[in-house]
């Protein structure tokens, strides 16, 4: 089997950043018991503006104070990463229009959903959740015929 | 939560952020090169991620009574499954639209990675929609 074709730009990349992802979440458990997804981040920073009793969900308000500060740490983690350890990085040339209904779209769908590709992906799958495991396939289908759609139409890919 | 315990959540985020700005997924183009089957990378990042999480949920609970700076482990809450699969099939055209999912949008803030912010502003406000007109409760 050739890997290289598979895997154009290598392997270790991928599986040493996995690790460091997997680092990260399983030290938030072991650590604190907390179970961190990202997705949540989207609603709990809601309750501060909103008086809406949907958003102000006791499990929301308090844990949105860690969940702020788990936010905090992926951007830091990231600022380290290119400003301080030289990583590459490559201002994407997706188009915003593609970036923002994206992105509307996911909001949407992941706080109907209860989590994304770390909070069913990474979390719900590690404790072996049907319905994470079920979430996983379907948006990873989902996704990969938009994606092959976008390109037929001439997207960026 | 005691300032000990946030100090831990900040690492783990930091973790996470350096893990995904390692793994390139802070740059659309490498998401959407996977979802195009070009490059099946992001599977060994997912993987790689989710088998060491597995790990220490699994065994951990087993042989520590709490962890070291809370009194109880938590568990993921509970979500219809109808709802989880609807959302996720959303999700999924959101994410093969833009590239971007939520974790690696926050973390390309840090990156410098500006136009994502498009993503991450769309986020937000497809999340408040979501509650605030589709929401029952």
């Amino acid at each position: 089997m050739d890997w290289s074709s598979i895997f154009p730009m290598g392997m270790a990349h991928y599986l040493i950043g996995g690790l460091l992802i997997g680092a990260g979440v399983s030290w938030l458990f072991v650590s604190t018991g907390l179970m961190g997804g990202a997705s949540s981040f989207l609603t709990t920073v809601w309750t501060y503006v909103t008086k809406d009793e949907r958003f102000n969900t006791s499990s929301n308000v308090s844990s949105r104070t860690w969940r702020n500060v788990y936010a905090l740490g992926l951007a830091l983690g990231a600022l380290i990463g290119v400003r301080m350890l030289g990583l590459e990085m490559n201002v994407t040339e997706v188009s915003p229009w593609q970036l923002a209904i994206g992105g509307l779209i996911t909001g949407f769908g992941v706080r109907l959903s209860s989590g994304c590709t770390s909070g069913h992906g990474i979390c719900g799958m590690a404790l072996l959740d049907l319905d994470s495991i079920l979430a996983v396939l379907v948006f990873l289908s989902t996704a990969i015929v938009v994606a092959h759609l976008v390109t037929a139409f001439g997207g960026v890919a | 939560m005691k300032p000990i315990a946030l100090l831990q959540v900040l690492i783990s985020g930091m973790l996470f952020g350096l893990g995904l700005t390692y793994a390139t997924m802070v740059q659309p183009e490498v998401v959407l090169s996977f979802l195009n089957f070009n490059d099946f990378g992001l599977l060994l990042v997912l993987g790689g991620a989710t088998t060491l999480t597995f790990v220490v949920y699994q065994l951990v609970p087993r042989i520590a009574k709490a962890p070291l700076f809370a009194t109880k482990f938590s568990t993921r809450p509970a979500n219809e499954r109808s709802r989880t699969l609807l959302g996720a099939l959303i999700f999924g055209v959101g994410w093969g639209l833009s590239g971007v999912c939520p974790g690696p949008a926050i973390a390309s803030v840090g990156a410098g990675n500006w136009p994502v912010l498009y993503a991450l502003g769309g986020m937000f406000v497809g999340a408040y929609i979501q509650g605030r007109f589709f929401s029952a409760k």
